[in-house]
């Protein structure tokens, strides 16, 4: 086992990967020096940077994938796929379908997301449910350096159209080159276990659409992603004085969901609570209650989860994203 | 020219010292995320923005609170905004790329290359509503690759919207030397969709609004848009705390964290071959050596500085000015600092 911080874990999966396969492109804006150390391993024919065209550039990763190259596409940050929305909703999604199933489209799109560093609500976005909401694509959350690796590498194995979401605020390259600046007079609420990590010595993939159970605990389950899973773990220590047992289940990929995971656990303890960076409404959140019913489970439910545009300001910020207070204070309700 | 030479260094005068000191507040911690300064590109915010009027509009980018301190918002409330505070100029809930205000028809945009479609929007509204007024679009030479900022290009030609588009021309999208990603020349793409083009020195504050002057007029009397592409340079680099900048200004702490990890690469077993890896390498080298040979470190470059040469004719004048100005600025950064909400 080595220690690795969570950024470098997706790059030495990655690296892995491309020393395997030689299909494996790496391109993107500002790649030559954000992936340099990619760069100077395998040259500038597999890694390279782009102009600032993401609906170009996104599409020629997809119709590229569906020619033989296993692209990993990456973008600056998950809200500026609103620009190239186009390749992902009606192309990469829809090619496995439109051709009655002979062709698809095995493109990684690596994004970061995610917010907590003061940039404001076009640059802190999650949106992971909204991408999940289009079938076909297959959208993976980490929130440790050992499954970020272990899902890169099961992404670039994956035969359809990934989207690989990196959470900025486990990522110390992230925060550094957007959020300090190198700066020391600035803090962030950095999840220490999601920053850094053991990792396996040679990376195997992390199975896609698979949960798993961070913390057990009968009284309450809180499911979430990303740094969600960090916030839920250290609400349950807290609950945990008061004699509270919440269980944390860490789904690691937000489509497809791991429904199975979610009703076991859910029907052990009769209360629900998701913890979601991303939008309340019409999306992961609610999409949990769902699994819930189809299947008759009934359970106390409540949600944590960003209600509204994120602010610029930082304290309204920490408010807004799902924190420790509000949600030991959703379960203590739960528990009421 | 020298009349308005000296309302020209006014306005960019104040903006240079305005924007230090949110560089201090920032390198203080007291302003968050990424911070964009306009310090390098006055010269071309002052050369249009004092060719408008009461109903213009501004599209501005991540990097407006130039454009937005001479278009004459209160400079207290800017930066009340850049600390968070709740009565800054959008109650603390933008932050410095995403500044408005309503009341100057002035909206700003993290996404490059939106300046685009919000300055036709804002034209085509003028063309309803209030004949003669127009818009401008700020944007950035990496913003020229943005489709959506092509495809207002060819809209505001088609439908004859009194736009200004003003290319600030860097040189640089980001960490990327814009020619190496950019086909062709700018000034021909704007041509060949119908739009006249004019080259300045954005350095140069008067050729600017020598530029400036009769592409506004022109659009304001419905001959259609213009395109000004202007040089500058950003003396910060893309943003404050920028990597690149980083690297050539304290190398002894930069350069050993980037290195070792980059020979552990280079020399791994598994991926290319030797001749690729130091072809790759080299394109790493290259940006960073672009970055040592870049203008950024010429101040000949610095349009307020340029200005101010040509003013040393009447050295009392400039004097008194610049007392006033920088006079005024540190009331600007007491009045903004005095109330912190609790």
């Amino acid at each position: 086992m080595r220690t690795l911080y969570f950024t470098q874990a997706i790059d030495d999966a990655l690296a892995q990967a491309m020393a395997d396969d030689p299909r494996i492109v790496v391109f993107g804006e500002d790649i030559p020096l954000l992936r340099r150390n990619l760069l100077v391993r395998f040259g500038p024919r597999r890694v390279r940077g782009t102009p600032i065209s993401e609906s170009a550039f996104l599409g020629t990763g997809v119709a590229a994938a569906m020619t033989g190259l296993r692209p990993v596409v990456e973008m600056y940050m998950v809200d500026f796929l609103g620009v190239c929305m186009d390749a992902l909703l009606n192309h990469a999604a829809k090619v496995e379908t439109f051709s009655g199933g002979k062709w698809n489209a095995p493109v990684v799109v690596r994004v970061p997301c995610g917010g907590g560093y003061g940039d404001g609500g076009q640059h802190e976005q999650s949106l992971w449910g909204w991408l999940a909401h289009i079938p076909g694509l297959t959208v993976l959350v980490p929130s440790t350096p050992a499954d970020a690796g272990g899902l890169m590498l099961a992404a670039l194995q994956h035969d359809g159209p990934v989207i690989f979401l990196e959470h900025k605020l486990l990522s110390q390259t992230w925060l550094e080159f957007l959020g300090s600046g190198a700066r020391r007079t600035v803090q962030f609420d950095v999840p220490a276990k999601g920053a850094q990590g053991a990792v396996p010595q040679d990376w195997e993939p992390v199975p896609i659409g698979k949960a798993v159970l961070r913390r057990a605990g009968d009284d309450v389950t809180i499911v979430s992603v990303g740094v969600g899973v960090h916030r839920a773990i250290e609400a349950a220590e807290v609950l945990e004085t008061e004699g509270i047992l919440a269980g944390v289940l860490d789904l690691r990929t937000v489509s497809p969901l791991d429904k199975t995971a979610v009703r076991e656990a859910v029907a052990q303890t009769g209360r629900l609570l998701v913890v979601d960076e991303d939008y309340e409404g019409f999306g992961l959140s609610g999409e949990l209650s769902a699994v819930l019913l189809e299947t008759g489970i009934s359970c106390k439910y409540a949600r944590v989860c960003t209600e509204t545009t994120i602010p610029y300001a930082r304290h309204l910020e920490d408010q807004i994203l799902p924190n420790r207070e509000r949600i030991y204070t959703s379960v203590r309700e739960l528990m009421q | 020219m020298t009349h308005e030479l000296w309302s020209f260094y006014t306005f960019m005068l104040k903006s240079r010292l305005f924007e230090e000191a949110i560089a201090n507040l920032w390198h203080d911690g007291l302003i968050s995320g990424e911070m964009h300064l306009g310090i390098g590109e006055e010269g071309i915010i002052a050369g249009v923005v004092s060719n408008l009027r009461e109903g213009d509009a501004m599209a501005l980018d991540h990097r407006g609170t130039a454009a937005l301190l001479m278009r004459g918002i209160d400079p207290v409330i800017i930066l009340r905004e850049l600390l968070g505070y709740p009565d800054g100029l959008c109650g603390g809930m933008g932050g410095h790329m995403h500044l408005f205000s309503k009341e100057h028809l002035a909206a700003s945009s993290g996404i490059v290359g939106a300046e685009g479609p919000t300055a036709n929007g804002f034209a085509l509204s003028a063309q309803y509503l209030n004949p003669g007024a127009i818009a401008v679009a700020f944007f950035g030479d990496g913003a020229m690759n943005q489709g959506m900022l092509m495809e207002s290009l060819n809209l505001a030609s088609v439908w004859n919207l009194p736009v200004l588009f003003v290319c600030k021309d860097d040189g640089w999208a980001i960490t990327t030397q814009s020619e190496k990603m950019t086909g062709g020349d700018l000034n021909e793409r704007a041509r060949g969709l119908g739009i006249p083009a004019v080259e300045v020195d954005g350095c140069d504050v008067s050729e600017v609004w020598e530029a400036a002057h009769p592409a506004i007029e022109r659009a304001r009397s419905g001959q259609g848009p213009a395109f000004l592409h202007a040089r500058c340079v950003h003396l910060e680099g893309h943003f404050l705390g920028f990597q690149l900048l980083r690297i050539v200004r304290d190398p002894l702490r930069e350069v050993p964290e980037i290195a070792a990890p980059l020979t552990h690469s280079l020399l791994r077993l598994g991926g290319a071959a030797l001749r690729e890896r130091l072809a790759g390498l080299k394109k790493v080298l290259e940006t960073v050596l672009s970055t040592l040979r870049d203008s950024r470190r010429d101040s000949d470059i610095d349009p307020v500085r340029r200005a101010r040469s040509t003013l040393l004719s009447e050295p009392t004048r400039l004097r008194e000015l610049e007392e006033k100005i920088e006079q005024e600025i540190s009331q600007v950064l007491a009045s903004a600092l005095a109330e912190v909400p609790s």
